[in-house]
């Protein structure tokens, strides 16, 4: 082909742009996945509020978990930074240290969205049956607190929330398990990354692999703030 | 590539026969195998139409049954547009893009062939439904809840949505591989504002491909889990509203109409000047009217939804944003005009088809304004007007300038001319049939005939139009098959076309016909638009001449290899779809849809594993150390 290319990679060719074919088609990808991920995120903020039962978002969520589970996975951000600085410095050893920490963030994160899942699917209702008077109940309370016997100190039912459920369920179990999905995929591109480096397949030359990689990671956490912030925080405090 | 040392299997090397297509990277060979299959969907769709024009012939028949009717009616409707008129343009995109500006291939060529192989895949499954328990029969948009188990229990529905999700992962493939090839892979010189039209709004119908696809996905994604896991996106009895899929489908579909339309004025754009002998009358005007076009496709999508009560002030503004789109659109046919005007014309087949396009699509856009006010949309929501716009818009748009972009390449895709007077025959029966079947509709349409209706009572006065019509599209069928003798005629015993026939002005024809390999052997320098008729009448060097790769050629040029990946992940989309649409009757579903998802994931790895280059070839690899 035409002689000269860009020094530091290997695989750079001419270009219109003096951009990688790969970083242009990661950019166009992102912008194509921001397309999906909005109209999820739209059918989730259409369906808000219309489930005709429950359980509802304030009823299942618990925000401090999740905010533990939010910062395992800005944490990741953070140390798939690090893995690529420490790549393009040259230090692979470094660099194998961070992008397997990065992994085991992501599949923290993972972990906790699996708990989180059983959880919700696991939802008990509980109602307290000397104080049934003083309580500020929803429907289904009032109608567990009706069934509030002589010396009954509690009642406890379970009300699962599954995608079949309700809109809630439906567009919830949807939204985050795609989101879930994309760091699955994520995960297994950092672990490939990681253990390609053991056969001298990641090198300083080559760390548009890995910037790629971080493009698409930093993405999908990006996703997940707005997640937290549309379905988690605004569910639970709507009036904030 | 150095120490890396993980077992993949070689590259094939198949110079011919049929693992050479199989394997295929080349963009021109990709090209090729999209516009053969696609025409044999386009006769398929034709097919479905004739039936149904033969069931209306007169009032009260009963050729086909109501439901096979619906199942026609929708196949029609997704076949042309998803199978038909989308794969046509993307021939030409495979097969133009590079040569028009001056590449090799494009930017990634397994992820070519890899769309076309998912493209294939997703049309047999949309295909194999007439075999398989009957084909989807709630017409091309599928509007909920007339999709749902309840209302729709058989598989046909599912082998839609599945089929349309395999296909749109197809044509994002596609949309970002033209993306990155036009933006990064042009030839020394060519700037944006000197790139060729055709690339221009090949480059914009890749970035709505892109864009517009991932919310239908979304769309469909939803009520396949409806369908098969109960989920509740479209269960009215849960508090689901149905206007939830009329957005998120108008929203990916009105764009959708633009992915058909604009490649087809690309191919008008660079047919009208070289058969006028003037260049494209402001250049700029018209690649800023394609943008806008873009862009403003994405502000009327409500203009489909006049009727569900949105509201006025919804409906206002969608009808302000509808009828503005219409202005970048007559500007552009305004240029077109301009560009013929004073212009030495010669009216060969690809001309024909083209001035055809402007005629049909000045009509079809009329009819569009007319929609475009909401009062009036009420009136003509779901008759026979809307399909008569709809035909106009498509077929006197879409396919007479995918006629006349296929008589135009003909011989740079072949290396042989077409007959002319057979060329003149085709157009001149198929735009006067096509007025025939398709302008009484306008007519059944204000007589309230509703659209995708089965048969229709005697007395209601459409007998006539209905008559006309029908014998308009049976005319329409002879016109495409001139066209089909006439290519078998070229493909046999055309006369050699030479590298430049029509004294065109880009840069496809300043290479030999059909072009080698590697296209270029020097990749051009380009110097202002029209490079090649910069060359040929000022003598501005671009490029060496025509067809003058004597010599040994194509050495030490770098070409990328055939690879099995591609058609590998895509039969494992296939499997995958199949056991999914399963995965509700049987656990063997669910397993060959697992199993489908790990062939397409194994494929994925192979393929970023596969060696750059074999040492086979000879060719070696450019690396900088």
């Amino acid at each position: 082909m035409v002689e000269a290319t860009a020094p530091h990679h290997a695989e750079a060719e001419t270009t219109s742009t003096g951009l990688s074919h790969r970083k242009l088609v990661m950019w166009a990808f992102l912008g194509s996945d921001c397309m999906f991920f909005g109209s999820l995120i739209a059918t989730y903020l259409i369906y808000q509020g219309k489930s005709k039962v429950g359980p509802f978002p304030e009823e299942v969520f618990s925000i401090p978990v999740t905010s533990v589970s939010t910062f395992v996975l800005l944490m990741s951000s953070m140390s798939m930074v690090l893995a690529y600085a420490a790549l393009t410095r040259g230090n692979v050893k470094s660099f194998r240290v961070w992008i397997f920490s990065t992994a085991i963030l992501g599949m923290t994160f993972l972990a906790f969205q699996v708990f989180e899942f059983r959880d919700f699917a696991n939802h008990e209702v509980e109602i307290d049956c000397t104080s049934v008077e003083t309580a500020n109940l929803t429907p289904l309370e009032q109608k567990l607190a009706a069934k509030c016997g002589e010396g009954d100190l509690k009642i406890v039912e379970q009300h699962g929330l599954t995608p079949r459920t309700n809109l809630f369920g439906t567009t919830f179990f949807t939204l985050t398990g795609f989101h879930g999905f994309h760091v699955t995929l994520g995960v297994i591109w950092l672990l490939s990354l990681g253990f390609l480096s053991f056969k001298g397949g990641v090198r300083p030359e080559t760390n548009l692999d890995v910037d790629l990689a971080a493009l698409y990671w930093h993405f999908v956490d990006v996703v997940w703030i707005i997640i937290f912030t549309v379905v988690y925080l605004y569910g639970v405090f709507p009036g904030i | 590539m150095t120490a890396l040392s993980i077992p993949v299997p070689r590259r094939p090397v198949h110079p011919t026969g049929v693992w050479s297509w199989i394997t295929t990277v080349d963009h021109k060979r990709i090209g090729i195998l999209y516009g053969v299959t696609a025409f044999l969907m386009f006769v398929t769709g034709g097919i479905e139409a004739l039936i149904m024009r033969a069931q209306l012939l007169q009032p009260e028949q009963d050729l086909v049954s109501p439901e096979v009717y619906n199942q026609l009616f929708t196949m029609h409707g997704t076949t042309m547009i998803f199978l038909a008129i989308m794969p046509l343009g993307a021939a030409f995109f495979n097969f133009m893009i590079p040569l028009q500006i001056g590449a090799r291939d494009v930017a990634f060529p397994r992820l070519n062939a890899f769309s076309y192989w998912v493209f294939l895949a997703g049309a047999m499954i949309l295909n194999f439904s007439w075999f398989l328990g009957g084909a989807p029969n709630a017409g091309w948009f599928a509007y909920a809840p007339i999709t749902s188990t309840v209302f729709n229990p058989g598989h046909g529905i599912d082998y839609w949505v599945l089929s349309l999700l395999v296909l749109g992962i197809g044509s994002v493939a596609a949309g970002f591989n033209f993306v990155v090839t036009i933006i990064n892979m042009r030839a020394p010189g060519m700037s944006l504002m000197r790139m060729p039209l055709f690339t221009w709004m090949t480059l914009l119908t890749s970035l709505l491909l892109i864009l517009a696809f991932p919310v239908i996905t979304v769309a469909l994604i939803e009520l396949l889990l409806d369908r098969l896991f109960g989920a509740n996106f479209f269960n009215v009895a849960a508090g689901a509203t149905p206007l939830l899929w009329q957005h998120l489908f108008w929203v990916f579909g009105h764009p959708e109409v633009y992915i058909l339309i604009l490649p087809a004025m690309g191919i008008v754009s660079e047919v009208i000047p070289t058969f006028s002998k003037k260049p494209l009358f402001g250049y700029p005007v018209v690649v800023l009217s394609g943008v806008i076009i873009g862009f403003m496709g994405w502000m009327v999508w409500s203009h489909h939804m006049f009727t569900v009560g949105l509201g006025p002030v919804a409906n206002s503004v969608f009808a302000l944003t509808t009828m503005a789109i219409a202005v970048p659109t007559g500007v552009k046919i305004f240029n077109w005009i301009a560009t013929m005007w004073k212009g030495s014309i010669d009216f060969k087949s690809p001309m024909l088809f083209a001035v055809g396009f402007v005629w049909l699509f000045i009509i079809g856009g009329l009819s569009g304004v007319m929609h475009s006010s909401a009062s009036s949309d009420a009136q003509q929501q779901d008759t026979y007007f809307v399909v008569a716009h709809i035909h106009y818009v498509l077929f006197g748009g879409s396919l007479m300038a995918i006629f006349s972009g296929i008589y135009y390449w003909w011989p740079k895709m072949t290396g042989r001319l077409m007959n002319e007077t057979l060329g003149k025959i085709n157009f001149w029966l198929m735009f006067i049939s096509m007025n025939i079947a398709f302008f009484p509709m306008h007519f059944l349409g204000l007589n309230g005939m509703p659209r995708r209706i089965y048969t229709y009572d005697g007395s209601m006065g459409w007998d006539l139009w209905n008559a006309v019509s029908t014998a308009g599209a049976f005319a329409l069928a002879l016109s495409v098959v001139v066209f089909i003798v006439n290519a078998l005629r070229s493909v046999r015993s055309g006369e050699i076309a030479g590298a430049d026939p029509w004294d065109a002005r880009t840069l496809e024809w300043s290479i030999s016909s059909p072009p080698p390999e590697y296209n270029f052997e020097q990749i051009p320098t380009v110097h202002g638009r029209d490079p090649f008729w910069a060359q040929k009448r000022e003598g501005v060097p671009t490029v060496p001449v025509a067809g003058g790769s004597g010599e040994e050629g194509g050495h030490g040029i770098h070409l990328p290899q055939p690879s099995y990946w591609p058609i590998v992940a895509a039969v494992g989309l296939f499997i995958g779809s199949y056991g999914l649409l399963y995965s509700p009757v049987s656990n063997f579903g669910l397993a060959a849809a697992a199993f489908g998802g790990a062939v397409t994931m194994i494929s994925v790895y192979a393929w970023s594993f596969e060696p750059v280059n074999d040492p086979v070839t000879g060719t070696e690899e450019h690396t900088q150390h």
